[in-house]
């Protein structure tokens, strides 16, 4: 167990906070939250930047066109850049995070010619289609029909949870192409341009207002069957092996972000007044110790992932804690705040000292809510803890392997 | 950076857990329920030779001369064997009191009282029978005292039977064996190592409940198949695997200088492993049900030592409190 970080770790820290530094001024304003173009330009360019720079695909083999860093690498990587307060890795997250991946993994030669470089230099963004109304935890009941005819198939059915849809030019996208009832033996991962017609994309907004996600409605879209990765029905596989590239370090920013939000609740508690009462105190200093705790497991499913190349069960433990930590932290935040968070957006700095962090904290309080939902809810972790580790009777239904990162 | 465990701390801890099911399998442990004295001397001094108490002492004070980490590892396997005794205090007594290190003194401890307070209920004081000597830590040193010097009264009914506990009215002044730096190493490192027993005892709980669902069969299907208990399982495990990388990340910050404020980490474990064992008790009874509240199932001795320990070097009121100030005073030191 050693906590110090090697000559070679620092130096590839210091080099990266050194590029940060004198990179980050000189980007533009940060477009408003619902101006998706606006968001996607800003998104990519900063990709484009790294990929100048040679961080694009930091955790992505060099075979793949990635820098092939080592997982301790790839969390000083994240670790560095939401200290930095960079930008987040927003539109490119599916190309960067899980289709490239796949495609690295499981495409052919031509494929991962003709999308990968494109993803890391940001000049094309992908989404997710994988979720359907009727397939959200048991997402191996999808029902998105594929019909081969010749060279084609003939794609019916929708689509939900689609993230940053709207200024997509792929979706990665799982259908149905054996019987109804195949379930695992019957998928396939297909490549769906966007601009495809039959293609309509419905906006969702979530409860914290914003609207990344979109519903697909797919009505006799042909897709060439030169467009699938992998073979035919063995698309669950496929998507099953992209997940062995998450190395214990997915929710870095994520875990950063909340201490930056514990620190600012603390902040506001001073200028109240708050802090003066213990309970709120101890409920701080609780908080914390669950924060450090998340690092410090973080740290080992990293450490796993570097010994044996693969990710363990650490990042379920991970997940099912840190959104219960998430929950609570907002709820703390939300109840330091009182009146002030009915209508945070406009009473910011209604104190009378300045801006009241007020805004941040409703909507982190709101999204937070997501964190035992989206990727597998809760429920379901609990189930894999439950079965495949502590070893525990089955649900009769085969439960769903974790879904992918919606 | 590499947080996993390297080969020789985890032989360490296996070797650890074939001496304890050897030397302190269950039934033996239980053995000793309700009697004054739940040391075994002999099983003392076998701990000793495995370097239970002079592990992270120097080579050259005849110590192994390994760290926290590995201790807080070793102690995880003693927790998981519900050893009973002042393992923690005699181990930080290694080195400063002749005989702990090589098990042949067994050394207790107690936290004073804070003075100026009015005290409802006298000093109460774990193993004091089986103590050759115990140690008074206050926040100005440690001294040392003579047990049976105290005029100490046997309380007839503790809360763990493997935990007897004597009153005293006061505690006199003691010999002094240390000043504040050495009650500060005390509180600090025996937060970890308390913890550390926590998460061992989490750890253990967790299987038991585990192994009674999966045989335990209700309405014709084992109940580890239903979601109502297999949910409380999963729970246990995720609270002692967050717990046990708190422990082990203190235990390292305390052995690597640079990583972290070591005091705020060992708070931060302390808390959560204190959680982690006593939720883990509670939830273990809860599975085995009916049978879970009788005295038969060891489940209620985790329980029941878990509540025992929370009270010792740091109850989590003072330890989330010290957290919470320490977040007022510096930025949040996760790094």
């Amino acid at each position: 167990m050693d906590l110090r970080y090697t000559d070679a770790e620092q130096a590839f820290r210091s080099e990266l906070r050194g590029w940060l530094a004198a990179t980050l001024p000189g980007l533009p304003p940060k477009p408003p939250a619902e101006d998706w173009p606006g968001r996607r330009a800003y998104d990519t360019h900063w990709q484009r930047l790294l990929f100048d720079a040679g961080y694009a695909g930091v955790d992505w083999p060099v075979e793949g066109g990635g820098r092939g860093s080592t997982p301790v690498e790839e969390l000083i990587f994240k670790e560095e850049l939401e200290r930095a307060h960079a930008p987040y890795v927003g539109v490119n997250f599916v190309g960067l995070l899980h289709a490239g991946p796949t495609v690295i993994a499981e495409g052919t030669a031509e494929q991962r010619r003709r999308y990968l470089p494109s993803i890391l230099k940001g000049d094309e963004v992908w989404c997710q289609g994988f979720s359907e109304p009727d397939a959200g935890s048991d997402l191996a009941s999808l029902r998105t029909r594929a019909v081969r005819d010749g060279d084609h198939y003939v794609i019916n059915g929708s689509k939900i949870w689609t993230s940053h849809a709207e200024v997509a030019d792929y979706c990665e996208l799982l259908v149905r192409t054996g019987a109804d009832d195949s379930r695992h033996r019957g998928i396939s991962w297909l490549i769906l341009p966007m601009d495809t017609p039959g293609v309509e994309i419905r906006p969702l907004t979530t409860i914290a207002g914003s609207t990344e996600f979109a519903e697909l409605f797919l009505d006799e879209v042909c897709v060439p069957v030169a467009n699938r990765v992998g073979d035919e029905n063995d698309g669950w596989r496929v998507t099953m092996v992209t997940l062995s590239f998450e190395r214990g370090t997915a929710f870095v920013g994520d875990l950063l972000e909340a201490v930056e939000l514990l620190s600012a609740t603390v902040a506001l508690a001073q200028r109240t007044g708050a802090w003066s009462d213990s309970a709120v105190r101890s409920q701080a200093g609780h908080l914390r110790a669950e924060l450090d705790a998340l690092w410090a497991l973080t740290k080992r499913n990293v450490s796993q992932a570097a010994r044996t190349g693969v990710p363990g069960i650490g990042g379920t433990f991970f997940k099912l804690a840190y959104s219960e930590t998430r929950h609570k932290l907002g709820e703390f935040s939300l109840s330091l705040l009182g009146r002030a968070g009915l209508a945070a957006a406009d009473l910011d700095g209604a104190d009378g000292h300045g801006p009241l962090p007020a805004a941040a904290m409703v909507e982190d309080w709101l999204r937070g809510i997501s964190l035992t939902i989206a990727a597998g809810t809760s429920q379901i972790q609990r189930n894999i803890v439950g079965e495949r580790i502590l070893g525990l009777p089955k649900e009769p239904v085969p439960s769903a392997a974790p879904s992918p990162v919606a | 950076m590499d947080f996993e465990l390297t080969e020789l701390q985890t032989d360490l801890a296996e070797g650890m857990r074939r001496l304890c099911q050897g030397e302190f399998p269950l039934e033996r442990v239980r053995a000793a329920e309700g009697a004054d004295r739940v040391v075994d001397r002999a099983g003392w001094r076998r701990l000793a030779e495995a370097g239970v108490f002079n592990l992270a002492l120097p080579e050259a004070s005849g110590g192994v001369g390994l760290g926290l980490g590995e201790t807080a590892l070793v102690f995880e396997e003693l927790g998981r064997a519900l050893v009973p005794g002042p393992l923690v205090a005699s181990h930080l007594a290694a080195g400063l009191v002749g005989g702990a290190a090589d098990g042949s003194v067994v050394v207790g401890v107690v936290e004073d009282r804070p003075t100026g307070e009015g005290h409802p209920v006298p000093v109460v004081i774990e193993h004091l029978d089986d103590l050759d000597v115990l140690v008074v830590l206050t926040e100005h040193g440690i001294t040392s005292v003579e047990p049976r010097s105290l005029g100490p009264t046997r309380l007839r009914r503790p809360m763990d039977p493997l935990t007897p506990v004597w009153a005293v009215p006061d505690l006199p002044e003691g010999r002094p064996l240390g000043g504040p730096e050495e009650a500060a190493r005390w509180r600090r490192d025996g937060a970890v190592l308390t913890a550390a027993l926590q998460i061992g005892m989490a750890a253990w709980t967790t299987e038991l409940a585990v192994g009674y669902a999966k045989q335990r069969r209700q309405f014709g299907r084992p109940i580890g198949g239903f979601q109502a208990v297999k949910h409380l399982c999963a729970d246990m495990a995720v609270r002692t695997e967050v717990a046990r990388c708190a422990v082990h990340a203190a235990a390292v910050t305390v052995d690597q200088a640079g990583v972290g404020d070591a005091v705020v980490a060992a708070a931060g474990a302390k808390l959560l492993a204190d959680e982690a064992a006593v939720a883990n008790g509670r939830s273990c009874i809860q599975v085995h049900g009916g049978m879970g509240f009788t005295w038969e199932v060891p489940a209620h001795l985790a329980y029941k030592r878990a509540r025992v320990l929370a009270t010792q070097f740091g109850t989590d009121d003072r330890l989330a409190e010290e957290l919470g100030r320490s977040l007022a005073e510096q930025a949040p030191g996760v790094r």
